[in-house]
């Protein structure tokens, strides 16, 4: 009997860890991506510069021998793509969603090409050491970060400015402040913790970069955010139930609980899509998004 | 210059994915050789080619409709994925049906499965207010997800490892062009063709059209009209998953007789482009949706060819085009720039 509870407690504290480590990745790129949409750019290019990122880290720790040098890769990488997003989307007011899609096509064919390129096989980098990799490291700095961020948008003029600039850029710009000046700085940020998402993929949970490797990722760090109506410690709340629901997913996949038939885990991975369509129509809470999200700034 | 610039911009993306081909060490000429040889070398090269068209048209048209109205489809990949699924189900289900009308009955019900999967959309941006891109990227992981549960657990192929359904009914699978030999071109095509032009003259001459057309252009004054954003909406989103859904005919019925799971090569997403490339006249989207084909089709054999360039290339390819002609304020600076030359 005592034997059987030990067991459940284990069980439990096992699925607990891991949704710890398989929502590190999904913070990460929710923060990125609240910068920037609370900054009123719409960021669907998460996935795409995480990918960039997962890439950048596992190749450069790999050569490096160092899962920093990786990180610090990952993070240039991803603000180097969301730099090209900015030029596009803010300074040459092109359609952000067009862009976005644009952005994660393009890093879609680039990384294998990349990976092709530098290690001659497009499918994985050769696989890390674990002096190469991250142990618990950006598990720990997520959460800092998570921390900052809340103290910075509400304490901060720098972070009233983000806010301004997402709902209400010409109140902004009449009060002197350059709104474009600002997106810019919000979406290069989101490339850097989108890449730091990437690189958590592919130097912390995984040893490798493998091909499309995010898997929809970006998108669930995405949703996670509208689940969090915006809002940085809502947001990584929201990627903890997202990571819990892959964590239950991953462990019960092929299992069979009743009758003949394994659980159906497809409904588990369905679930985060679901809530956050539920919460953005208002049947569960109501998440709004930035008055300004995806309305360039028109040129006077 | 109007009709120009997405000239221009296929251009511009196909010469900077060339000086990204140049960068990984091949010529872009020898590249370029390739991709017009594997796209259109033989009579089966070019069937292919119209075989990865003909979905694109299907998704371009699905998102040029909600884009005429003022809203973004970005659910084509969901919306296809339930239509193909239903064609799939229908076939498998209802095998009795007779030849001749087997394939409309599924062609049917796999538009009203992609209409259904794209009226949910629709329908919470008309009555909810939420905004149809998330809630169509939402619905895209919620189709991923059901196709693989019907996939795996009710409908899958007992002889097979992999991730498919059982055949559909052999009455409901379409004739093929045989001028094309191997390749998989069906009479899917026409039903393309057809639809192209059906969408015009629907945005172009009736009124639901017209009704289209106002809500894109100000929904103030369509209010204030007396017309019905909501009921709109609606339409509009039904009627592009309707479109994206008959994917499923020219995938299950015109080509693998099931459905399999991950068929589609982001052709959602591809529709995007196809339609914003074709500036949503039937011509340019089918033109665009014959380009895309193409550069899909050519760079097959990239892997097989060249030492340092994958068919990876055709992705890279794509997006560059797609932010080339994506970029507004680019396009309005050039023509500054000429209109200052001019004076």
């Amino acid at each position: 009997m005592t034997f059987e509870t030990s067991g459940a407690v284990q069980t439990i504290a096992q699925i607990l860890g891991s949704t710890l480590r398989v929502s590190t990745p999904l913070i990460f790129a929710a923060m990125g991506g609240l910068l920037s949409e609370r900054s009123g750019v719409i960021q669907i290019a998460l996935e795409g510069m995480m990918l960039i990122g997962a890439f950048a880290a596992a190749a450069v720790a790999g050569l490096a021998h160092s899962p920093w040098c990786g990180a610090l890769a990952a993070l240039v990488a991803g603000a180097l793509v969301a730099t090209v997003y900015a030029q596009f989307v803010i300074s040459w007011r092109a359609n952000q969603i067009v862009a976005g899609t644009a952005i994660n096509l393009l890093a879609a064919g680039l990384t294998p090409s990349l990976c092709k390129n530098f290690f001659d096989s497009s499918s994985a980098t050769p696989s890390l050491e674990i002096g190469e990799r991250f142990q618990y490291a950006p598990m720990v700095f997520v959460w800092c970060f998570v921390g900052l961020f809340v103290f910075w948008i509400q304490r901060t003029p720098s972070g009233l400015w983000l806010r301004f600039a997402g709902e209400n850029p010409l109140a902004l710009e009449s009060a002197g402040v350059r709104v474009n000046r600002v997106r810019w700085f919000a979406v290069i940020g989101s490339g850097v913790f989108a890449g730091l998402g990437g690189a958590s993929l592919s130097i912390f949970l995984a040893s490798s970069f493998s091909r499309n490797m995010t898997a929809g990722r970006g998108f669930m760090a995405l949703a996670a955010l509208i689940f969090g109506k915006w809002q940085p410690l809502a947001a990584a709340g929201a990627c903890l139930l997202f990571g819990l629901a892959d964590a239950l997913q991953i462990r019960l996949q092929g299992v069979v609980l009743w009758g003949s038939q394994p659980v159906p885990v497809q409904f588990i991975q369905i679930l985060p899509y679901a809530l956050t369509i539920l919460v953005l129509a208002g049947f569960v809470g109501h998440s709004r998004a930035p008055r300004a999200l995806g309305l360039p700034l028109k040129n006077s | 210059m109007e009709t120009l610039q997405p000239i221009l911009a296929v251009l511009l993306g196909l010469s900077m994915g060339l000086v990204v081909a140049r960068l990984a060490g091949e010529s872009p000429w020898h590249i370029l050789q390739i991709l017009g040889r594997s796209a259109f070398g033989s009579r089966y090269d070019f069937g292919m080619t119209l075989f990865y068209s003909v979905p694109l048209v299907f998704t371009g048209l699905a998102v040029a409709i909600p884009l005429q109205a003022g809203m973004f489809n970005v659910g084509g990949e969901g919306q296809l994925t339930l239509g193909a699924l239903m064609a799939a189900a229908t076939g498998i289900l209802f095998s009795g049906v007779a030849s001749p009308w087997a394939p409309i009955f599924a062609g049917l019900m796999a538009f009203l499965a992609g209409g259904f999967w794209g009226l949910i959309p629709g329908w919470l941006r008309a009555r909810r207010g939420s905004h149809e891109v998330i809630s169509t990227i939402m619905m895209n992981f919620i189709a991923a997800g059901l196709a693989s549960w019907v996939t795996l657990y009710l409908l899958k192929n007992p002889e097979s490892q992999n991730p498919e359904t059982r055949a559909v009914g052999s009455n409901y699978l379409i004739s093929h062009l045989s001028f094309f030999g191997e390749a998989p071109v069906s009479t899917a095509i026409f039903l393309a063709l057809f639809l192209a032009v059906l969408m015009q003259i629907f945005l172009a001459r009736t009124i639901q059209g017209f009704e289209v057309r106002a809500l894109g252009e100000s929904e103030t004054a369509t209010r204030a009209a007396g017309i019905n954003a909501s009921r709109i909406r609606i339409l509009a989103m039904f009627l592009a998953g309707g479109l994206a859904g008959l994917v499923g005919v020219s995938e299950v019925l015109g080509n693998a007789g099931r459905f399999r799971l991950g068929f589609s090569p982001e052709f959602g997403f591809i529709g995007i482009a196809v339609s914003l490339l074709g500036r949503n006249h039937p011509i340019g989207i089918l033109a665009s949706a014959f380009l895309f084909g193409a550069l899909h089709k050519g760079s097959a054999d990239l892997d097989l060819e060249t030492e340092n360039v994958t068919r990876d290339l055709s992705l890279i390819l794509q997006a560059l085009i797609i932010l080339s002609v994506s970029a507004e304020g680019f396009w309005s600076w050039i023509r500054k720039k000429r209109s200052s030359h001019d004076v």
